[in-house]
């Protein structure tokens, strides 16, 4: 068993939140310079040259990438033989949040009650926080802040078992291109397969946490991932959809065993502003 | 590169096609969700808006606090469908032109050609660098909805794209009817 302070959480998760949304991610600025090559509309390089550049800016004046520093959603992997002392988990990590959001010069934009008055809580709290127990006594956070445009274009279907591939392919391409320029693209697209409704929609997002270029382990899903970008990309819609061939920088696919019946499919997509941070106590 | 100056007239904006790249000098006022109700609200009430938005921009913005001596945070736009419901009427008002991204609605586009409107997309995403081209902001209306109070801001040379013209045309269809490689699903 090991004490971890509350307090190193809070502390931790304040400084995940501002660097997050200082600096844009290297695997992510990597995705967008080499993009920026392959690239041949003109109009598309002249954006993506912008948003190279914007993350230039932030990263120098110390100013969040984007006015929208969105919802903080907080992955955490909790070592079974952690012990949190001095107070409780989602306390501090709320506490890390307010005071991230708040010194940070990050911008509030956490309403309650969503479909009436819809008051600023005025300090971001609360995160949305999924915790996963593993082995060991060690505590992962990662905070993923989660801007509304992408996230509004969230998605969930369940398909007839025998749709199959075809199906989800045909399911992500809709998404995609209804989307159009409202998610911010290019973008990465979480796709979650199988499990339960609420389950894939998880998975979608988790499947945002992976580094650009990194790949699912297993080899199927590898190749499918590699295909849907592809057909993601021959959609045209390019940088702020504007035209271009940099649709999407990464299409991650993560799956869990489902019912017979069913065939789950939810996604998530992320701007190109994808920004993450982690860090392990 | 074109470069105009606010207020807008006729005669601008009729100079404006699609995917023009345009740098805007000037006053241009912000509102967003919040803002777009009460505004539309004050309208079907006869009142006046709180601010004199006739012949003038409105962005859709929700910008970050700035640091101690600075203007304004990050200040990019925000997805324009949201304001679609709200915006013919805003047209009908007075206001020539919208910033913001993504696409907009069909009767949008039918309030551009009416009322001799354009759509401008700046680069969501972009805030850092689009905050760099402000150089005044003050709150001017509904302070108390925070990020989404109405601003007014001084901007030189704020680097927009014509996405709808006065004349019906639209970039987002344009790109992609250039970039596609294959059938529409």
């Amino acid at each position: 068993m090991r004490d971890i302070q509350a307090q190193a959480i809070t502390d931790t998760v304040k400084r995940l939140c501002i660097e997050a949304n200082y600096y844009l991610p290297q695997d992510v600025l990597d995705a967008l310079r080499q993009a920026r090559q392959r690239e041949e509309a003109p109009r598309a390089q002249k954006v993506l040259d912008t948003i190279l550049q914007n993350a230039q800016i932030a990263a120098e004046k110390q100013l969040a990438l984007c006015q929208d520093t969105g919802t903080t959603v907080v992955f955490m992997e909790v070592g079974q033989d952690v012990h949190i002392a001095g107070g409780r988990l989602a306390d501090a990590v709320n506490e890390g949040v307010r005071q991230g959001y708040t010194g940070g010069f990050l911008r509030k934009s956490v309403a309650t009650q969503p479909f009436s008055a819809r008051k600023n809580t005025g300090d971001n709290t609360p995160a949305v926080i999924h915790t996963d127990v593993v082995p060991g006594e060690r505590l992962k956070i990662t905070v993923l802040p989660k801007g509304g445009g992408c996230e509004n274009m969230s998605r969930m279907v369940i398909l007839r078992p025998g749709e199959g591939r075809k199906g989800i392919t045909d399911f992500v391409l809709r998404t995609v291109e209804e989307s159009g320029g409202n998610p911010c693209p290019p973008v990465i697209v979480g796709v979650g397969v199988g499990g339960t409704s609420e389950y894939c929609m998880y998975l979608a997002k988790r499947a945002l946490l992976r580094k650009v270029g990194e790949h699912n382990p297993d080899p199927e899903t590898a190749a499918f991932e590699a295909e849907l970008l592809e057909q993601v990309n021959a959609l045209g819609l390019g940088p702020q959809a504007w035209g271009g061939r940099t649709t999407a920088l990464a299409v991650n696919v993560e799956t869990h065993p489902t019912h017979i019946t069913s065939l789950p499919v939810g996604i998530n997509l992320q701007c190109h502003s994808a920004r993450l941070k982690s860090a392990e106590l | 590169m074109k470069r105009i100056t606010t207020p807008l007239t006729d005669k601008v904006l009729e100079s404006l096609e699609v995917g023009d790249e345009v740098l805007i000098t000037g006053v241009i006022y912000t509102g967003r969700d919040a803002a777009h109700r009460r505004f539309v609200e004050a309208l079907d009430r006869g009142e006046q808006l709180p601010v004199d938005l006739r012949g003038q921009i409105l962005y859709y913005v929700g910008p970050t606090p700035p640091r101690p001596g600075m203007v304004i945070g990050s200040a990019g736009p925000t997805t324009s469908y949201r304001m679609d419901p709200f915006t013919p009427r805003m047209y009908e008002a007075g206001v020539k032109a919208t910033i913001g991204k993504g696409g907009r609605s069909q009767a949008v586009k039918e309030a551009l050609k009416k009322y001799k409107g354009v759509y401008f997309g700046a680069i969501g995403g972009a805030g850092a660098l689009l905050s760099q081209t402000i150089k005044k902001a003050d709150v001017v209306a509904y302070e108390d909805l925070g990020p989404e109070a109405v601003r007014r801001l001084e901007v030189v040379d704020f680097p927009v794209i014509v996405v709808n013209d006065v004349r019906g045309n639209d970039l987002l269809e344009q790109g992609k009817a250039q970039w596609r490689r294959t059938a529409p699903a």
